[in-house]
Order: C-alpha cells, then structure tokens, then sequence
C-alpha cells in the first residue's frame, strides 16, 4: 500500500486516492490556433519515465482536492507532494 | 539439431537423461548483424523466428537484457483469444489462431494449446445486446463466437453464484469456444530452440545503452557487451519502450504500468475453460497443473516494478469471491506482477518508425501472450519487407494523430482505468 501525503489532509492511505496521470503534460491554450502535433502531444504522448515522475492524484475519498506527488516509478518512494497550484522541482 | 520425440525420450532415459543436445547455444555477440531485435521475450524470439523462417534472414541477433522467459512471456496467464470486435483486431488475432494451432508440430515442442474456450458474462441486457453485437462482428470475420443465456451458462459453470442475492446476477455471456490457453514458457522455449536451430544468436544479459543513428538512419547499438553495428534494429520490449525510446528521443502513445496475477493451491478439475466477470476486474482459468489462475487489473499508476500492493490483489479477489464462492477456501499460492506497455487506445503498434532501419513493436497492454506468433509473423514482415503486412496495416503508429484508433473497449486514453 502506498501512503501519500496529502497537503490538505496529511497521510493517508492510497485507496482514498484516484490517479490522475503525467503532471508536466500542459493542454494546448485556449483560444489560440492548435496544431495536430500540439494537440497529439497533449492527448496522446506521454514520456512515462522509470524513475522520478510528477503526477495527478485526486483524494477522491477525502478532500476531494487534486494533488501532485513526485513519486519514483521503479521504487515507488513518494519525494514529495504538493497542491495543484504548486511547483514540484 | 535433435528432434524431440517419444523416441528421443526413451533413447535418452537410457543415459538418465544426461546427454541431451543444449536447447540453444550462448554465443558472444558478433560485431555486425544483418536485424538485431531488441528484446528476448515472447514476441522478439518469434520475429527471430520467422525472419529466418519466412525470409531467410539468419544473421540475427536477439538482444536480452534479462534471461529468456524471464519477463512477461513467463508472467502472463496465459490466455489466447480473438474475440476482438474491431476488423483489425479481429483479423490480426485470428491469423495468429491458425498459427497457435499448428505451433506445436511446427516448433517441435510441446506449447500445450489447449482451446477450451472463454466465456465472458454479462449482467445486464444492455451488456448482452453489446456482446451479441461483438458476437456478430466477430461470425463476419470467420471467429467462431455463442451467445449463450443464463442456463447456457449455469451449465458450463454450475459453481458460480446463481443465487437471486447477488449484486451482480448472470445474464448470459459471449463465448469463443476456440479461445484458450498454452504453456506459455513452453512458447518462449520452443521459439528460442528454432530460432538458434536457424542460426540466430540469442545473447542473454546484455542491456542496450544506446543506438548510433547517423543522418537519420539507424547503424547499430550500444550494449553492456560492447558495440554491435546491425542494418535493422526492431525494438520489441514491452513495458521498457520508454526507456529506449527516450534514448532514441522518442515519444510514444505509451504508458508503463504494473499488472498483477496470482494463483491459488492446486485443487482437482472444476473449471474447464476461462471467465471473464463482466462486472468486476476479475477473469479465472485452471491450470493443467490444478492451480487457479487469476488476475485482474492494473495496479493503477505509472510502474516500472515488476511486483505490485496488496489493494489491488484485495480488489481482483473481491470480484473474484462475488462470481465464485467457493474461492474463499482455497489458499493463494502466490502472486506477481509485470510491467505493461499500455498504448493510449488499448490496441499494438508494429509499424517502421521516422529512423531508418528501426522498427516498433510495442503496446501490447493486457493481451500480449495471445499474439506472440502472429506478433512475431507480421513484425518479422515488416522488418524484412520494409513496410507493414496488410494484417497490421492498421496498428501503425501515425493512427493517434490521424484519429484513426482502435479504441476496442471504448476508453479513450485513460489506461490505468482499464
């Protein structure tokens, strides 16, 4: 079981969580003309790295509020998380 | 190269079965191949294979990081079907049915393919007008497939929970009475035995490091065992085509996640074919061997370990104890996981890719074992050929920008919702 962080909430157990995918992925802005490739890197291409990764988590049986953690994807040690409006580096 | 037969036993049990022929040879690896594949899993060792059956390309190297049989092609439940509603699915997989069939004479060894069919319930009307209409798209491609109603099935699989307390009460379900199971080392054996048998060189714990293209045309690779120049390259990797295509700067319509099975104790003969639980993620087959065979889904999260957490296995057995009672009494024997290359609408990709003399195979998701022949057949053909065969003319790569997916489950590109 992994344990997660959450920044509003503090630890809790994984299957309060809903994941949300890739953190980095940024939709193409609104608005404004959008290439094919532009919009087949948003919906389609993910990097999907073996080791640290930032992701959407959403505490679907808790606050209700999405996060991002940073998390390794060989290991599955949590680094650090955050709320959505925040940076991870 | 020795053929294995009953008199072949008898002969060699005479010397207590010490003088058998090495299955295949571990050579060091050349500095030049004609085709390199990367990847000594089921699908590398079968595009090896019929590159040197079917083309009679034989100065092949098959690159493997691990040792052969070590990743998902010993880590899969077995399963082979074709009841894909899809044209290209259903072609495709269908193919690789005629192919399963005759594996066995052809490879010279045993893969035990046994089609005892697979059932797939539903628990509702809206899910049997659904599996009716798979059903019909599956008749139109030539694939056998019954719907069965509610009796059909209380007669296949009389264990299950017909109770009227259920949450989920049978309706009827889709059945592909040609589907089935093999022995799925066996496959991965009696493919590396050929394929060496041919000339190939299959090179264990070796790891790629990096390729050398130059002017956008591929010229070799860089391993752990030193350098190897190779006029093709095919990446067949599974859940590690990110890592490579990283290397090669790439990105792909992939996903790396965990997926996770477990078998019980072995117990007598009850269950004769395979089921799939409509309603939960849960599907179960018996082993030759006794032991119930199941799994479920993805674990639900970007991963590259090869195990998986417990919740998960909790949830699979959950829905498992639901359809069938009698579950609860049986002891887990053990359980594993292996690293899926979920593609973003659930179907492959074998295609060329934009570097010359490299080619992709990836994206297998939850079904890979079942395609490992015709994987291997059409990927050989498209390596060998330069350019794709008409059974995976549509599992290109361009088909996510093009719109032109395969979206058999309807899913969209949320992969770890299953």
């Amino acid at each position: 079981m992994l344990y997660i962080k959450c920044p509003y909430c503090g630890l809790r157990a994984q299957k309060e969580f809903s994941y949300g995918g890739d953190a980095t992925v940024k939709r193409p802005n609104i608005n404004e003309e959008v290439t094919s490739e532009d919009w087949d890197n948003f919906v389609y291409m993910r990097k999907s790295p073996r080791g640290k990764h930032v992701e959407l988590w959403q505490h679907i049986a808790g606050c209700r509020q999405w996060i991002k953690v940073q998390r390794d994807t060989a290991t599955h040690e949590i680094f650090q998380t955050a709320k959505v409006t925040e940076e991870i580096r | 190269m020795q053929k294995y037969s009953l008199f072949s036993l008898i002969k060699n049990a005479f010397s207590n079965h010490q003088n058998w022929e090495v299955a295949w040879k571990d050579p060091t690896p050349k500095s030049e191949y004609d085709v390199v594949i990367i990847g000594g899993g089921g699908h590398g060792l079968a595009t090896a294979y019929y590159l040197a059956k079917e083309h009679n390309i034989r100065n092949v190297a098959i690159i493997e990081k691990g040792w052969i049989g070590g990743g998902n092609v010993g880590r899969n439940t077995t399963i082979i079907r074709s009841n894909f509603m899809y044209d290209a699915n259903a072609r495709f997989n269908e193919f690789g049915m005629d192919l399963w069939r005759n594996l066995s004479q052809e490879l010279n060894f045993n893969v035990m393919f046994s089609p005892r069919g697979i059932i797939n319930l539903a628990h509702s009307d809206a899910q049997m007008n659904a599996y009716a209409r798979r059903g019909n798209s599956m008749r139109l491609n030539g694939i056998d497939a019954k719907l069965l109603d509610r009796d059909d099935i209380k007669k296949l699989i009389p264990m299950a929970d017909f109770t009227d307390e259920v949450r989920f009460p049978i309706f009827g379900g889709l059945m592909q009475p040609s589907a089935g199971t093999a022995r799925h080392d066996a496959v991965a054996w009696g493919y590396a035995r050929q394929a060496d048998d041919m000339g190939v060189d299959i090179i264990q714990h070796c790891e790629v490091t990096g390729f050398d293209v130059v002017n956008g045309k591929i010229k070799g690779i860089r391993t752990s065992r030193g350098d190897i120049k190779a006029k093709k390259v095919g990446l067949c990797v599974a859940g590690s085509t990110n890592i490579l295509a990283e290397k090669l700067n790439m990105t792909l319509p992939i996903e790396t996640h965990v997926l996770q099975a477990c078998v019980s104790e072995p117990v007598k003969p009850l269950l004769d074919g395979v089921v799939t639980f409509g309603a939960g993620h849960f599907y179960i087959s018996q082993s030759d061997k006794g032991e119930m065979v199941m799994g479920g889904d993805l674990d639900g999260y970007n991963s590259y370990a090869q195990r998986g957490n417990l919740p998960t296995i909790q949830h699979v057995l959950t829905g498992g104890l639901a359809l069938f009672p009698f579950l609860s009494r049986l002891k887990i024997l053990r359980t594993w996981g292996g690293i899926m290359d979920m593609s973003m609408d659930g179907s492959p990709i074998i295609d060329k890719t934009h570097i010359e003399g490299l080619y992709l195979n990836c994206g297998w998701c939850y079904g890979g074992f079942k395609s490992t022949p015709v994987s291997g057949w059409t990927f050989a053909h498209t390596i060998a050929q330069d350019q794709v065969h008409e059974l995976n003319s549509e599992l290109r790569l361009n088909r996510f920008s093009t719109g032109h997916l395969l979206d058999e489950k309807g899913l969209g590109t949320k992969t770890w919702i299953g």
